[in-house]
């Protein structure tokens, strides 16, 4: 049987681990080759790398990032944040990488997905969405947001379930979905959002934004029908170890890989 | 040497990678004689198969594989370098392929999540020095559309199952190809990837 994915996602900011980042016995917590190396040993299934750097310099130290991983961590490796070509992507998947996320470029140029679908595959392309409840509505929308990185960012005016089946038309081997609504509170992840988008691609989801404990990523994989859960703050500050939450999931009948 | 195929499909580096990681020379490369010379060849890949098999014959690799897989020397196909392997893929249309195995590739069935990603088992179907040092049932890691079925099935080594049960691991004298990656398969993934290059080293095949 598949089993379901636990995924933490480290924010990196020229080379650094961004948000604190709390581990005993931890030499260089910042660093996040030494951090996928240790995410690697809890048995992460995959490992996620946001570049939230502006600048082209920034990029450049990422894509050191990604091959030091790469050359130590054999688990499957996400890179996101900033990527606007094909040229971008191929830079990225050089290094080491196993798949790119694309956000707002690939709203503001869906064909974007088709470029990169075609020349990589589908595989290598994830969309990642920012998704925010429509205040008032009902039934319950959700619009995507571009530009997140900077003051909440913007709304595209897209509906966030028809976006994800275009997604999908164009190219796009999987789907990450973040909560804005969410996103932060450690309340959650948007299970109903989620569950929306599930059921309306043929693509494997992955829930992103809002988890506490344990039982936010149950809730996510059962109620949310993901495929995957991404979390960062819950691992990021030492609450729960990644066999942590394996175990907590493991008793409640959820398929998970064991260590090794 | 381990010569691992450069034909313009993505994922070499982390084949090369795995290799390096386990002490031994990796070559990326997509020179016939370099290939030939190895002691063992990996045929890596994700992507489309036609593209594939247009990019090896471009290379002159098709006769050159075939050649290497008929003289029994040590060849490990991975993900599409398991499926390019078969007869022919219904991907994008019917493609012929190296026809090395006799069978075909086939879409895997629709109900589940396309594509199948993420980590599942391998229920071992003989014993096989590939095996050595891996539990039956391990996991390892998918991302594939299309699924090979072989006609002659003692060469499925491995099976797994994610709709229906298919063939994830071939196994034919030293050809040895895998459904799963093993360079993004964690430590037993590795070991997958060691037992193979022991078993080319160990083989007679010849070379230096």
């Amino acid at each position: 049987m598949l089993t379901k994915r636990i995924i933490p996602c480290l924010d990196v900011k020229n080379g650094r681990v961004v948000k604190g980042v709390k581990f005993r016995d931890h030499r260089d917590a910042g660093d996040p080759v030494e951090l996928a190396a240790f995410y690697n040993e809890q048995g992460a299934d995959e490992l996620v790398f946001y570049d939230i750097t502006a600048s082209s310099d920034g990029r450049e130290i990422m894509r050191e990032v990604v091959e030091r991983t790469a050359g130590q961590v054999f688990i499957p490796l996400t890179v996101g944040g900033g990527l606007r070509t094909v040229e971008d992507i191929r830079q990225m998947l050089a290094a080491g990488a196993d798949k790119v996320s694309i956000n707002t470029a690939a709203v503001l140029d869906p064909d974007f997905i088709t470029r990169g679908a075609e020349r990589f595959g589908n595989q290598c392309i994830v969309l990642g969405m920012d998704a925010r409840r429509v205040p008032g509505s009902n039934p319950t929308r959700w619009e995507v947001f571009t530009h997140t990185g900077a003051d909440g960012g913007r709304t595209s005016g897209r509906d966030a379930v028809e976006w994800a089946i275009e997604a999908v038309k164009k190219g796009a081997g999987e789907i990450v979905v973040n909560s804005i609504d969410a996103d932060g509170t450690q309340a959650g992840y948007d299970l109903e959002l989620l569950r929306s988008i599930s059921e309306a691609v043929s693509v494997p989801v992955v829930a992103s934004g809002g988890a506490g404990q344990p039982e936010d990523l149950y809730q996510a994989l059962v109620s949310g029908k993901a495929d995957a859960v991404l979390a960062a703050t819950i691992f990021h500050y030492g609450t729960y170890s990644i066999n942590d939450v394996k175990e907590y999931l493991r008793k409640k009948q959820i398929a998970v890989r064991a260590r090794g | 040497m381990i010569a691992v195929i450069d034909y313009g499909a993505g994922n070499l580096r982390n084949v090369a990678n795995a290799i390096s990681r386990l002490g031994y020379e990796p070559k990326i490369t997509g020179d016939p004689a370099e290939v030939f010379n190895a002691q063992a060849v990996v045929l890596p890949g994700v992507g489309a198969a036609a593209d594939a098999m247009s990019n090896l014959a471009k290379l002159k690799l098709v006769r050159l594989i075939r050649r290497i897989i008929d003289e029994d020397k040590p060849f490990l196909g991975v993900c599409l370098g398991l499926q390019v392997l078969f007869t022919g893929t219904e991907e994008g249309g019917w493609h012929e392929c190296l026809g090395i195995i006799p069978g075909s590739v086939r879409k895997l069935p629709a109900g589940l999540k396309i594509p199948h990603m993420g980590w599942n088992q391998v229920r071992q179907k003989m014993t096989h020095p590939i095996f050595e040092g891996v539990p039956d049932e391990a996991n390892f890691y998918f991302v594939h559309s299309y699924y090979a079925e072989p006609e002659d099935k003692s060469l499925v080594a491995g099976e797994t199952d994610y709709g229906i049960p298919f063939c994830s691991v071939i196994a034919r004298g030293n050809l040895v190809a895998t459904q799963f990656h093993p360079e993004k398969s964690g430590e037993l993934g590795l070991k997958i990837y060691d037992n193979f290059i022991k078993l080319a080293l160990g083989a007679k095949a010849g070379r230096n």
